[in-house]
């Protein structure tokens, strides 16, 4: 073995209790922050799977004035080399069209405004996987007449499976637009927002009612990976020149985006007062190791040994603390996180409540992504890094007729 | 042949308010082979010309030479190869790193000196059979007695094949006997081996050993007697 090496383990040893209480600390750190972490990127992609996978997509192409001014006649008409131009796009794996716009809906006495989304039922589903959430009657088949409506929607309209509604609303250029919808099934999300949101109708039948034959207000797609994003989002720009608005998941929902940076910012605080703490107990055992061996460290330089090679093997101690912390606390979090991302824990009673009124269902999720890992180790190395500056300004410091004092 | 020459040497101490004249002006030359006692009171600044000789702090005036070397031009990096490659140093006590065996001890410094690990481990084992502690090779410091730990520190200060080896107050912590041991077997290794030894004393026992006595008062040689 590497002689500095060796120096440096024997010396970490030398007071055994000292060192695996430094150890412990970082080990607790470690495995407290890489929970904490864990957990918060598992509800933070949880709730972008939400609006994302549920509803908004990672991308939406759009009509340029239709985000500003959400009118039917904000619509535009695709054709074959459009799709053939986003066909294109490797990362692009799925691309839904949508036509939504505002509508009253009425049943017997009760009249609700509600959005009404016409969707391709085939296409919508594998993206949305729309027909899961169907709790009474039956999905849209291709070509329906009839509507699918969410679940407090159709109670608040008192109106059940097999009832027909009534629809009103305003058509391409002011025409009127009026029509019924016998509800094939009623809908309920497990993010409880979803539920108040409105109506679902066969594309087809939209663009009927609306009288915009074969125009959309959205294309929706999917991306392979949630890091290729803005990638694509530029890609698709590029090739669609500014006939199109590109936005993209969180600039069309910045409330979420919003929620996500400032419990971020909020986590950050928490996790940085631990590691500090931690930072100080190796500090304390940095100082003492120096401190009980300037002696020594005076007779090493005394005899011949560089000032350099003294740094390395005390650089080599100071890692090594950190190291076998920071990969005890790996070895310890990875297969319980790794659990807990395929056993998520249910949260019940009023927190479960508090939970479901914010929209969020009442589960606690766990990411186990690389760099809630790799974090800890940067974090814990920068640590020690920082640490170590003090025996390096030491030993260059030292007066070797002081230190031979000692 | 000359080993270490030193032409008006002059150390003041003025870290503090008041300057402390330490050395005052000595001129000296130590011969290759000497077995050299440098006695004097407490205070006499033994220490402090030992420390100069070893290159381990700076005089305030004059010249040391070794082997011809001017080592106050040397910088500090150049000053730690140069006293690796040329000078041994026994200390008073604590000399050995306590992590490392005694074998290991004595094979640190050639180590550093970039000598092979079979040459290393050779010479190691010759010389700790030289100062008798053949039997305690393994041994970390921890369980060496006070004597047996000078012993090693003597053994590592040769293992670099030093010019000359210096000694400040060698066996200051050891009892009687354990003095007379280290004592003879120094004056062994120089009889039979030729090193140089310098080395500091309050004892009278081990004064009578040294075939050169110099003693310092007030930082100024007076008296130098060769036996
Ligand atoms: N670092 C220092 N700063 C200031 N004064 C010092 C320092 N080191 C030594 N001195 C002073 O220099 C003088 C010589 O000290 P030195 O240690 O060389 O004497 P010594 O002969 O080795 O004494 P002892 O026999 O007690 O070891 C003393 O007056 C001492 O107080
Ligand atoms: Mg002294």
């Amino acid at each position: 073995m590497n002689t500095d090496l060796k120096l440096a383990w024997r010396n970490i040893w030398r007071n055994k209790r000292r060192t695996l209480i430094t150890m412990a600390s970082i080990f607790f750190g470690v495995l407290l922050n890489t929970f904490m972490t864990s957990m918060q990127e598992g509800t933070y992609s949880k709730m972008i799977d939400n609006v994302v996978g549920f509803y908004s997509g990672y991308i939406q192409q759009h009509h340029p004035e239709y985000w500003e001014n959400k009118t039917i006649d904000n619509t535009f008409q695709p054709n074959d080399s459009l799709y053939r131009i986003i066909r294109r796009i490797p990362t692009v794996t799925a691309i839904v069209p949508r036509l939504e716009s505002f509508t009253l809906m009425s049943f017997g006495n009760n009249t609700k405004g509600a959005a009404l989304i016409g969707i391709d039922p085939e296409k919508e589903n594998r993206m949305t996987r729309l027909s899961h959430w169907i709790e009474k009657g039956t999905y849209l088949q291709p070509g329906d007449n009839g509507i699918l409506l969410a679940k407090n929607l159709a109670k608040n309209l008192s109106i059940q499976v097999g009832d027909t509604l009534v629809m009103i609303s305003q058509g391409y250029h002011g025409a009127s637009a009026a029509a019924l919808f016998p509800v094939r099934g009623i809908l309920k999300f497990p993010a409880p927002t979803m539920n108040n949101l409105g109506g679902y109708i066969d594309l087809n039948a939209a663009q009927e009612f609306f009288s915009v034959p074969e125009r959309l207000t959205s294309l929706v797609f999917m991306v392979d990976d949630y890091g290729n994003v803005s990638q694509t989002r530029q890609q698709l720009q590029r090739e669609l020149g500014s006939a199109y608005q590109l936005m993209t998941w969180d600039e069309m929902d910045p409330v979420t985006k919003n929620m996500i940076d400032a419990d971020r910012s909020g986590a950050y605080i928490s996790k940085g007062i631990l590691y500090l703490l931690v930072g100080f107990g190796i500090f304390g055992t940095v100082i003492m190791m120096i401190a009980e061996r300037r002696k020594e460290m005076g007779i090493m330089v005394a005899i011949g040994m560089q000032k350099s090679r003294l740094a390395k093997i005390l650089f080599y101690e100071t890692t090594l603390i950190g190291l076998v912390g920071v990969f005890t606390g790996f070895a310890i979090s990875y297969p319980l996180i790794l659990y807990l991302v395929y056993h998520p824990i249910p949260i019940t009673g009023e927190a479960a409540e508090a939970y479901e009124q914010f929209g969020f269902e009442a589960v606690m999720y766990f990411s186990s992504q690389w760099f809630v890992f790799a974090r800890q180790v940067l974090i814990v190395f920068l640590l020690t890094l920082t640490v170590y500056l003090y025996p390096l300004v030491k030993i260059y410091r030292m007066k070797l007729t002081k230190a031979l004092h000692a | 042949m000359k080993v270490i020459e030193v032409t008006n040497l002059i150390k003041i101490y003025n870290e503090s308010e008041v300057k402390v004249n330490a050395l005052n002006g000595i001129d000296l030359g130590i011969e290759e082979g000497e077995f050299t006692a440098i006695v004097g009171p407490s205070g006499s600044g033994k220490t402090t010309f030992l420390n100069m000789l070893g290159g381990l702090d700076m005089p305030t005036a004059g010249e040391i030479r070794v082997g011809g070397t001017d080592i106050c031009g040397l910088s500090s990096s150049q000053l730690i190869d140069f006293r690796l490659r040329n000078i041994g140093f026994v200390f008073q006590a604590y000399n050995l790193i306590p992590v490392l065996t005694a074998i290991e001890n004595v094979e640190f410094i050639m180590q550093l000196q970039g000598t092979p690990k079979q040459e290393r481990e050779t010479r190691a084992k010759e010389l700790l059979h030289q100062v008798g502690l053949g039997d305690r090779m393994n041994s970390r410091p921890a369980k060496l007695s006070g004597g047996q730990q000078q012993r090693v520190a003597v053994a590592r200060a040769l293992a670099s094949k030093p010019k000359f080896v210096l000694a400040d107050e060698p066996t200051a912590n050891l009892d009687s006997k354990s003095t007379e041991n280290l004592l003879d077997m120094m004056e062994e290794l120089n009889r039979k081996e030729q090193v140089t030894f310098i080395f500091s004393t309050h004892d009278q026992r081990v004064v009578h050993k040294a075939r050169r006595v110099i003693t310092l008062e007030d930082g100024l040689v007076i008296s130098d007697e060769r036996k």
